[in-house]
């Protein structure tokens, strides 16, 4: 395909990462505004971070006028996650894909366009990235100055039912797999048992949402690694 | 509010970015080792799982509502429905139970 089609496949395939991230960052941006950022300065957060968990810790940080070392060990640990996904990435990219492409496709790295790209089929074509990100972006940073510039308008039931839709979205990206794959879906029930039960368990459950994820991907991944370990295709692309 | 809040946003942005881009730029080769592309093909199932759950279960105002909206994904992905429609559905789902519980 020719990278204008791959560009417009990746702007229409993340049209649902557009309306989900227009709901969450709707949500951040009145929170941005609750702590006196103006709708200018959520909207640069966002647009220079685009990740949701870190921007949310990162206005408690904000709020509290804590050290910046603060601020960047606590991003450091609850986006560790895009450090795995990157790695996963490296391996779905042409060999050949040039170090300006590589950073650019590192801009827009996030839970829900990682999820997108690492299962299309073939191989990583820089310009779908690119669609998929300006979409995305788009809505994660449009839904943030609109948060902050008009919080209140959207009436409360309608926020609580949009709170669901990523996650409605991530669902929608592991399901078909684990669906066909048994050691998918062995991967998905361990992550979300051990998920569990890190979020009730005395002391594990004290860590942040970001680490509770580090430590639940690395160990599930592992074993069903070791376990299931996956047969490699000469040529690269499995799947 | 602190006057720094630009250097905040700097130093968040450039933290995050490192994450993304230093693997990226840096693994060119294809990774030989069954064991870490085992490991790399099962990080997403593992991530966005224990990003969903039970997270989702107080990402709206009530649990009925939220597990109301788990189901409802579930069904529709199990489906292989689109992107939209699942996460769509799931809202839809959550807006009629708490519409229901609010005139009830």
């Amino acid at each position: 395909m020719k990278n204008t089609s791959l560009f417009k496949k990746g702007l229409i395939d993340g049209i649902p990462i557009f309306l989900g991230y227009l709901a969450v960052s709707f949500a951040f941006g009145i929170q941005a505004a609750d702590i006196d950022l103006s709708p200018f300065q959520a909207g640069l957060l966002s647009l220079l971070n685009v990740t949701s968990a870190g921007q949310f810790a990162g206005l408690t940080v904000i709020a509290t006028a804590g050290s910046y070392i603060e601020l960047a060990v606590l991003q450091l640990i609850i986006n560790l996650r895009y450090f795995l996904m990157s790695a996963a990435l490296s391996q779905k990219l042409p060999a050949d894909t040039p170090t300006i492409h590589r950073m650019g496709i590192a801009y827009g790295v996030t839970d829900e366009i990682f999820g997108l790209s690492v299962l299309a089929d073939g191989p990583l074509r820089p310009a779908y990235s690119y669609g998929l990100i300006v979409v995305s972006v788009t809505g994660w940073v449009l839904g943030t100055v609109l948060g902050a510039a008009a919080g209140a308008i959207l009436p409360h039931l309608l926020i609580s039912a949009l709170g669901v839709a990523l996650y409605g979205m991530f669902i929608a990206i592991i399901i078909p797999p684990a669906r066909d794959e048994g050691p998918v879906r062995i991967t998905v029930f361990m992550a979300m048992v051990m998920s569990s039960i890190f979020t009730v368990l005395p002391v594990l459950r004290n860590l942040s949402g970001g680490m509770r994820i580090i430590i639940v991907t690395i160990t599930a991944a592992s074993i069903s690694a070791l376990l299931m370990p996956r047969d490699i295709e000469e040529g690269g692309d499995e799947q | 509010m602190t006057p720094n809040v630009y250097m905040y946003i700097l130093v968040m942005a450039l933290v995050t970015y490192l994450i993304r881009a230093l693997p990226l730029v840096l693994i060119r080769k294809e990774i030989k080792s069954r064991f870490i592309r085992s490991f790399l093909y099962y990080v997403p199932f593992a991530t966005l799982a224990a990003m969903t759950f039970p997270s989702i279960l107080t990402s709206t105002d009530m649990l009925l509502s939220a597990l109301t909206g788990f189901v409802t994904a579930l069904i529709l992905a199990f489906a292989k429905k689109s992107l939209i429609v699942v996460a769509i559905g799931a809202s839809l789902a959550v807006l009629i139970v708490e519409a229901l519980a609010g005139i009830l």
